[in-house]
């Protein structure tokens, strides 16, 4: 076995993914804190006003990062819920719904900012583009997948039931993009661009990329922040997760 | 042993389910009914003025005909799940998915068929254009099926739960979304004498995808949710 | 100071975005660890109970 399949073999084993998690989260939240402060300080004071949008312009900084994670988050949790359901994985199913919620709030983030956004560039709060309709749509596909999961008893039972309906959502995603954009071009809707400046210029580019990093960073941490509590709840018979709680010694006696 | 061959285990399941419609043929009009009073609902609220009901008539009747069709869904596997009958199909030497198939054609046949017959009488009431009353029929032979194919596949999914309603809307409208755009976008546009092909021929071509794919997703979730 | 606050104008619109943003990721840093709390008190305890059982009938 070569060092990678073995490396993966051994995060996938409760414990040892308990364990490595638990070292690594502390630094994902920091270092995703400090490359948003420095993104944040960049795209708040740094970058110069544009001068269609005026300041406006600067919810791109947190519009678009979170734009892409939710997408993002929906497709890392497609990928596991795969592995899930063909090699039943447990780490995979766990990942998988452990990054329902994170998607979902990275969708309404991306919703409410870009209705803030649409108030002083459209004059409105909602308007019915083909993007911000999509991204409702897929805000009620995560709604879906976290409802299921909810919904039924068994853990395990539950997680493979969502992570199938997360695999429906993501064949349904690129067809719910293409049909809002054909009723939106049909009923000639509002087509205002929502990155206004097609040519965006550096002083933005950078700061708009390192939050986006950032957000990524942060992502990974708070799924494996919840990861290793629903790993803790669902293998709380085991001999590791006692230890884990009451400290070495406690799981013989 | 010696099994009968997959076409009549489906045929005689199509013969079963259409009796046991028959014997209790009183709420096989339940949808009908249902998505008649969704309709009546539309000019109380909005007013008797015939141009306004014209303009959105298509659109209430396709909302109206997909949340009942979206009711009757939650009994496509109910009874069958209550008495065990289920786990017969699921264990049965047969292909899941082909008997899912028929399944969900009987149920087709049983709720959205007298949806598609009332439909031309809903539509006279709201007015809408005679013009576009054969586009909006087509739109729903190609739309409902496809719409028990998906919600199939989501009522499969929890098909154990004992309250199943408001989680199963959850599931199924968003997978819902691209199908009432197009049947809908198909009628508006013949509304507006513009080219109305287009979007049917969407439908035609997801429904072929979905005849194909749906059962066997639909028998994959019931695996899941049937252990 | 007061002109980067007022964001040329549109400060309330651009300060709510970035307040969402920050208070919805606190949330999310907030939530895991809150539920680790109780699923740790939720084991110690029934660990605890256990243990009394197992002491009783030794």
């Amino acid at each position: 076995m070569n060092t990678l399949t073995l490396w993966f073999h051994q995060f996938g084993s409760p414990p040892i993914f308990h364990r490595v998690t638990a070292r690594l989260s502390p630094w994902l939240y920091a270092s995703a804190t400090l490359i948003g402060f420095i993104g944040l300080y960049g795209g708040l004071v740094l970058a110069p006003a544009d001068y269609q949008q005026s300041d406006a312009y600067r919810i791109i900084f947190v519009h678009v990062p979170c734009a892409w994670m939710s997408l993002f988050a929906y497709f890392f949790m497609a990928i596991n819920a795969f592995i899930a359901l063909v090699w039943r994985i447990k780490i995979s199913e766990i990942l998988a719904m452990a990054s329902a919620p994170i998607g979902a709030v990275f969708t309404a983030i991306t919703l409410a900012t870009g209705s803030i956004w649409g108030k002083p560039m459209w004059g409105t709060w909602w308007t019915w583009d083909a993007r911000l309709t999509s991204e409702l749509v897929l805000l009620f596909l995560y709604v879906g997948v976290i409802g299921l999961y909810n919904a039924i008893e068994d853990r395990r039972q539950a997680a493979r039931a969502a992570a199938f309906l997360a695999l429906v959502g993501i064949v349904n995603v690129p067809i719910v993009h293409f049909s809002v954009t054909w009723w939106n071009t049909l009923h000639q809707g509002s087509t205002v661009r929502l990155l206004g400046p097609s040519r965006i210029d550096s002083s933005m580019l950078w700061p708009l990329l390192l939050l986006a990093l950032a957000t990524h960073v942060w992502f990974f941490a708070s799924v494996f922040a919840r990861a290793r509590v629903s790993l803790l709840e669902l293998e709380s018979g085991k001999d590791w997760a006692r230890s884990a709680v009451l400290g070495p010694g406690a799981a013989h006696d | 042993m010696r099994y009968g061959t997959t076409a009549s285990a489906c045929a005689a399941l199509i013969r079963r389910d259409l009796v046991l419609t028959w014997r209790r043929r009183g709420d096989a009009l339940n949808p009908a009914m249902f998505a008649m009073i969704v309709v009546v609902m539309f000019p109380l609220a909005l007013g008797p003025e015939p141009n306004q009901l014209a303009r959105i008539a298509a659109g209430i009747l396709l909302v109206a005909i997909l949340l009942a069709g979206m009711l009757a869904l939650d009994n496509l596997f109910r009874s069958d799940h209550e008495d065990g009958t289920l786990e017969q199909l699921v264990l049965s030497p047969h292909p899941l998915s082909l008997l899912l198939a028929s399944r969900i054609i009987v149920h087709w046949l049983t709720t959205a068929l007298p949806l598609i017959v009332v439909a031309p009488l809903l539509a006279e009431m709201l007015h809408l254009p005679r013009s576009v009353l054969p586009v909006l029929l087509v739109a729903l032979a190609l739309a409902t099926p496809l719409l028990s194919l998906l919600g199939a596949v989501c009522v499969a999914l929890t098909v154990g739960m004992r309250r199943s309603g408001m989680l199963l809307a959850l599931l199924v409208l968003p997978l819902y979304v691209p199908v009432l755009i197009f049947a809908a976008g198909a009628c508006n546009a013949a509304q507006a004498g513009l080219p109305f092909l287009a979007p049917l021929l969407w439908l035609g071509a997801a429904l072929a995808l979905a005849l194909v794919l749906a059962p066997m997703a639909c028998a994959a979730a019931l695996r899941i949710s049937i252990t | 100071m007061t002109d980067f606050l007022a964001m040329g104008g549109y400060g309330a619109y651009v300060w709510s975005s970035y307040a969402i943003f920050v208070v919805a990721l606190l949330i999310d840093f907030l939530a895991p660890r809150l539920r680790r709390q109780r699923v740790i008190t939720d084991l110690g305890g029934r660990l605890k109970r256990q243990r009394k059982r197992q002491e009783k009938s030794a």
